[in-house]
């Protein structure tokens, strides 16, 4: 049976991992490769890697740290931030990134998506959203969560599908960093609609939020920061708690 | 060792690439046929669409080229279906190195079949050391039926052959290198064929 993923997300400015609150208050957590290492050794199913500068200048630099992730590491990884063209995306894909998430530039020109599915395959298009509930509606929103947008977040998820995208990164900004549980309901209505995987993130806070997230939430994997760089839930106590409530987990490494 | 991955418009060579050097091997990726031939072992990666990947083999002369290479050969992903008779990924004609028919997943689950799943009735020198179940990374939308030359099975909406034997040639759905210490384990055993 296929198992469900275990995503921790490193957060990159100038190479190292950082995490902050509610997209802000940046905190350093240590070195991006190293770290990436040994979330891999513990058996982390997959790891993301977010460059939250994403500067002209620190592009090159992503490039670099995306090469040593590579030479390091033997899990599956994904690179985000700052990606806008086709070019990117094959610098980062040539230095070993499994697959590549897009965020504000799929909003602004939707068709990047259709443009890297043809290019490179959607198993490497990872579109990922930020959203806010707005009581009636979830509103995507972009640029790191600081520009709202007038896209209500199913729809767009949907659009993204349908151009090519492989996968959806669903990250809750009333959840995020606030350690209260993911967005299950929210996450469940996109999941079901969908038929490409949903990767749930934002709000991680006990192993019980992962089990809410895999089965109200129906997301096929689950992503946090902060809960494993501050060594809060070691990854294989999470990972033998969701086995033991009979969530299908990779337990062996 | 003088190992020669072969290069073609498809698949992710760098993480071949990566998990060989970690086994200490410099892999050689190369379309050249005199290289090919005189490589101790070759390894097939792939990710991308049968039919283009069939299309660019064949300007090269690469299927009549892989089809009667006598070393050990190893077929990654797409590199397992494009071995296969048939694939109906756009209808395309394969390598026939086995008679064996890809299909396109059908069913409630959802498609691509993307992430880490088991393998089992595993068999012979690919898992030797590993754990009868075993788990490796798949990312596929398209399968292997089962059949004589199956020496591992998993299951995702039906069970399929993760991998495949026949005299020299091996093949495997799932990606080992991206698997991890098994298929670090899975590569490492090819190597010692």
């Amino acid at each position: 049976m296929l198992t469900k993923r275990i995503i921790p997300c490193l957060d990159i400015k100038d190479g190292r991992t950082v995490k902050g609150v509610n997209f802000v208050e940046l905190r350093d957590a240590g070195d991006a490769v190293e770290q990436g290492a040994i979330y891999a050794q513990q058996g982390a199913d997959e790891l993301v890697f977010l460059d939250i500068t994403a500067t002209v200048e620190a592009r090159k630099t992503l490039v670099d740290l995306v090469r040593n992730v590579a030479r390091e590491i033997n899990i599956p990884f994904t690179v985000g931030g700052g990606i806008s063209s086709v070019q990117d995306v094959s610098a980062l894909l040539n230095a070993g990134a499994d697959k590549i998430s897009i965020n504000s530039s799929a909003v602004r020109r939707p068709e990047l998506i259709d443009e890297l599915a043809l290019q490179f395959g959607s198993q490497c298009v990872v579109v990922a959203i930020d959203t806010k509930d707005y009581g009636q509606r979830n509103m995507v929103h972009t640029h790191g969560g600081r520009t709202p947008t007038e896209i209500v977040t199913e729809a767009w998820a949907y659009e993204a599908q349908e151009r090519g995208a492989g996968e959806i990164l669903l990250t809750s900004m009333d959840h995020d960093g606030v350690k209260t549980g993911f967005a299950s309901a929210l996450t469940a209505k996109i999941s079901r609609k969908l038929n490409i995987p949903v990767i749930a993130s934002g709000g991680a806070g006990t192993m019980e939020h992962f089990y809410d997230v895999f089965t109200a939430g129906a997301a096929d994997a689950a992503l946090a920061a902060s809960i494993f760089h501050f060594k809060e839930i070691p990854i294989p106590s999470l990972k033998n708690y969701l086995k033991g409530r009979g969530i299908p987990m990779r337990t062996e490494l | 060792m003088n190992i020669v991955i072969i290069k073609y418009n498809a698949g992710n060579v760098v993480s071949v690439t990566n998990t060989l050097n970690r086994l200490g091997v410099e892999p050689v990726v190369s379309d050249d046929p005199e290289t090919i031939k005189k490589a101790d072992k070759v390894i097939f990666p792939g990710v991308g669409e049968a039919s283009t990947a069939m299309e660019y083999l064949k300007a090269r002369q690469l299927d009549k080229l892989i089809v009667g290479l006598k070393q050990p050969f190893l077929g990654i992903c797409l590199g397992q279906q494009l071995m296969c008779a048939h694939s109906e990924e756009n209808n395309t004609a394969c390598l026939g190195i086995f008679d064996l028919r890809v299909k396109r997943f059908e069913g409630a689950l959802k498609v691509p079949h993307m992430g880490w799943n088991k393998l089992f009735d595993t068999t012979g020198p690919l898992f030797q050391g590993l754990p009868d179940e075993a788990f490796i990374y798949f990312v596929h939308s398209f399968y292997c039926e089962l059949g004589t030359e199956t020496i591992a099975k998993s299951d995702y909406i039906n069970q399929f052959s993760a991998a495949l034997h026949r005299d020299n040639f091996y093949a495997i759905q799932g990606h080992p290198e991206k698997s991890g210490q098994v298929g670090q384990k899975i590569l490492e055993n090819f190597l010692n064929l």
